[in-house]
């Protein structure tokens, strides 16, 4: 396959997977802010635009944290490239430029996903709405990924697609615990301690984990049970662990169907079997924090490496 | 030749109302069917088009917005008959367009015979001395054609213009069968329509018969894209897609080793024929244009040199110029010996003094063209224009004459559409794809109707609000 047509699915799964963590994380701010006071509703807010990695250019256009205004922001505005409306749009772009390589019924869910939140997405979200446009984000991400599995050849394109959702889904969960745990733990000694549940539920809401834990756990919350599910437990679907496990697995593949291995694969093995090496008490000891930004350098690391070896660019 | 039809032909109606033999199966199918239920059926196949993302982009605009190219659910129906006499025309015209191309690139036998005049290639942009003395892989230069067919009474057909430049309109020809077929399947049952959906599988066939002496082994075709704002980006895609054809990009291809190659993730790798859908200009940056992003430095030398095929062959869009179509009859009786089966548009030549006199005292009736010029930009429409926009056409015309022929209003045939009032006449044409290798000329039976969507206007083209219909040809 081109190295361009190469790039566009991979960035194309990647943005794909972007929205609808994005649309995960407005869902978990807008049940938080229900409960809460007018102030702590603010606060909550703007914990979601840090945790969106979207602090200065809301900034530049807002003064304050008001829910709606958030929620307009990351579900729709132009001038934010990472808003759900722009990368949906992306995500169409990607595969109309790459449009042979994948399916007629993935093509079909990607630009019938993009004309209705296109459309959804073309007038301010109001409160009513927003349940709405959350679920449609989710399900429509959900649509192309059912029919990229049930349609595609397993091939280069398919492993190229997959490896990108998985690429940035754990950076993603990365980024939001380190974010969300950050601002719940001020300093170590909160770590054991018993704090607000609902609190907690943050981390895992998220990320679509609080179902997964709480039938782990049979309803106990403390910060090294949640740290443990979410970096090193193999079988949550976003865990560190999982993603990696995929992305190894996809680069198998790619080599079974090339014939060789390349550089990328030794990066992405060594960084597998580092985090396969981890212990959570260790981690969180030598500080959470920086095991997270670690794990981000190196994630960015694998994916450019991938992109250097499979000539997505010039 | 000019038609003396005092009033429209429609194809599916007779003057007094019968219906015609072509759509006899047709018409029993369309008497049992609720009005209701044809426009759900409608508005359905604009949903379908809608989700599949069969749109292009209008030039000109601002922002590149897609549309849809409006569908028309009648089908645009022609008998066996009529389809076999109009293939023998359509094939004459077209291996006649071959050999002119190959002698304009040569011996330029046709000039010295003084059957087409000089004055045609001097200073005409689309006619490329590069070419001169070379002759594509296979002696083919018009891989793919588009002859534009209008319709004036039962029996006559005329070439209103030829498309070898770079015809577009195929993938509706394919999407709208799909959607006929999809929408009504028993319809299909009753009628017998001969297929086009191998139209992919010939042209691939087709391209790749046409290979270079470079290839090894079985011919990679690739379709060479401006990229995902050019108006037909859509059939680009769709092209390449039903082909198993890459899609390649400007940046996609380098010169290595003598080869023109594609970047893959594997590395380079050459393409040995090369369907481009980006003009002669932009093709070469170090030969044509140098300011093109969409083409591939070097293409050129390696295309002479044997290492690549480019359909169609540059230099082909001549026969796309409309002072050189005025002279197609001669050249169809110079190059086959026999006397043309499809009639042109009887056609006035502004350049000549004659011709600029009668188009001058005749603009109210005349059509009148940029002989370049092409998606019906660029034209007056003489009946239908004001006395402010002839006056200020004359203006144009008298300064640039060489630039402009003119021809009669035609009397398109019409087909109905269908309204919220039922059946209505509209006019049409027919573009036909007809494809060529060293194996001979394969046309598809059928092609793309085009359809002025107002009532009584003669205009087709999508760009200026045409729609399309699916076009049947009867199987015997």
């Amino acid at each position: 396959m081109l190295g361009r047509s190469a790039n566009a699915i991979f960035w194309m799964f990647r943005y794909l997977e972007r929205a609808e963590n994005l649309a995960r994380l407005l869902d978990t701010g807008f049940r938080m802010a229900l409960t809460r006071d007018h102030l702590t509703a603010e606060e909550e807010w703007r914990s979601v635009i840090e945790t969106a990695g979207m602090r200065d250019g809301y900034q530049e256009q807002n003064a304050t944290y008001a829910g709606i205004q958030v929620w307009n922001y990351i579900l729709r505005d132009r001038d934010n490239p990472n808003s759900i409306r722009s990368l949906i749009g992306a995500v169409r772009s990607n595969a109309r430029s790459a449009r042979n390589t994948i399916t007629t019924e993935v093509w079909e869910a990607v630009n019938e996903s993009y004309l209705q939140l296109n459309d959804l997405l073309s007038r301010p979200v109001t409160q009513a709405g927003l349940a709405d446009a959350i679920s449609t984000v989710k399900r429509e991400s959900t649509l192309v990924r059912g029919a990229m599995d049930g349609s595609m050849l397993r091939n280069d394109i398919y492993n190229f697609a997959r490896i990108g959702s998985f690429i940035e889904r754990a950076d993603n969960t990365a980024r939001i615990l380190d974010v969300k745990y950050y601002v719940l733990l001020p300093s170590l000694s909160y770590v054991g301690s018993s704090l607000d549940n609902v609190q907690w539920e943050t981390i895992l809401r998220s990320l679509g984990a609080e179902r997964a834990y709480r039938w782990l756990n049979a309803g106990q919350l403390d910060a090294r049970g949640i740290a443990d599910f979410l970096v090193l437990d193999g079988r949550f679907p976003r865990s560190l662990r999982f993603c990696y496990a995929k992305i190894r697995s996809n680069l198998h593949s790619l080599a079974l169907q090339y014939g060789e291995e390349v550089h990328s694969h030794e990066v992405m093995r060594n960084a597998d079997l580092k985090l396969q090496d981890k212990d959570i008490d260790v981690v969180i000891e030598m500080g959470l924090h920086e095991f997270l930004s670690d794990f981000i350098v190196t994630n960015n690391r694998i994916a450019a490496a991938i992109e250097a070896d499979y000539r997505f660019s010039d | 030749m000019s038609p003396t039809y005092t009033s429209t032909f429609d194809e599916m109606h007779t003057a007094e109302g019968a219906v015609r033999s072509a759509y006899e199966g047709y018409c029993s199918w369309y008497d049992e069917q609720d009005a209701s239920g044809l426009h759900r059926k409608h508005r359905e196949a604009e949903a379908f088009f809608r989700r599949t993302g069969i749109t292009f982009n209008v030039y000109g605009q601002d922002e590149a917005e897609e549309r849809l190219i409006p569908f028309d659910p009648v089908p645009r129906i022609i008998t066996a008959h009529e389809w076999r006499r109009l293939s023998k025309g359509i094939e004459q015209r077209v291996r006649a367009l071959n050999a002119f191309l190959h002698d304009l690139y040569h011996r330029q036998e046709i000039l010295r015979a003084g059957r087409v005049p000089e004055w045609l290639l001097k200073g005409n942009p689309a006619f490329l001395p590069h070419m001169s003395g070379f002759t594509p892989p296979g002696g083919v230069y018009t891989h793919i054609t588009g002859i534009d067919l209008v319709r004036t009474g039962p029996n006559d057909f005329h070439v209103l213009e030829d498309n070898a430049r770079t015809p577009s309109g195929v993938s509706y020809m394919l999407e709208n069968r799909e959607t006929m077929m999809a929408m009504f399947p028993e319809l299909f049952t009753r009628v017998k329509v001969a297929p086009v959906s191998n139209y992919p599988r010939r042209l691939a066939r087709s391209l790749a018969a046409c290979a270079p002496p470079a290839t090894k082994g079985r011919p990679v075709v690739a379709v060479l894209t401006p990229g995902i704002y050019n108006s037909a980006y859509y059939e680009h895609a769709f092209l390449a897609d039903q082909m198993g054809a890459e899609l390649v990009e400007s940046s996609d291809l380098r010169v290595v080793d003598g080869r023109v190659q594609m970047r893959t993730t594997r590395g380079f790798t050459p393409v040995d024929v090369l369907y481009r859908r980006v003009d002669d200009d932009f093709l070469d940056p170090l030969t044509f244009n140098p300011e093109s992003m969409l083409g591939v430095p070097g293409i050129m030398d390696v295309y002479r040199a044997g290492g690549i095929t480019i359909a169609n062959a540059p230099g082909t869009g001549i026969a796309d110029d409309k002072a050189l179509y005025s002279f197609m009859p001669e050249i169809v009786e110079f190059y086959t010996g026999e006397k043309p089966l499809l009639p042109n548009v009887e056609t006035y030549r502004c350049m000549e003094e004659d011709g600029l006199k009668y188009v001058l005292d005749n603009i109210e009736e005349l059509v009148v063209k940029e002989v370049h010029g092409s998606g019906g930009y660029g034209m007056l429409i003489g009946p239908t224009s004001s006395k402010r926009e002839i006056a200020k056409f004359v203006r144009k015309l008298k300064a640039n004459p060489q630039n402009y022929i003119a021809q009669p209003t035609l009397s398109l045939s019409t087909v109905p559409i269908l309204t919220r009032k039922g059946l209505a006449p509209r006019h049409v044409d027919l573009r036909p794809f007809v494809l060529m290798s060293p194996n001979g000329i394969e046309i598809t039976p059928g092609g793309l109707t085009r359809v002025a969507l107002k009532r009584g206007s003669l205009v087709v083209n999508s760009s200026q609000g045409g729609g399309t219909k699916d076009s049947w040809v009867l199987e015997e």
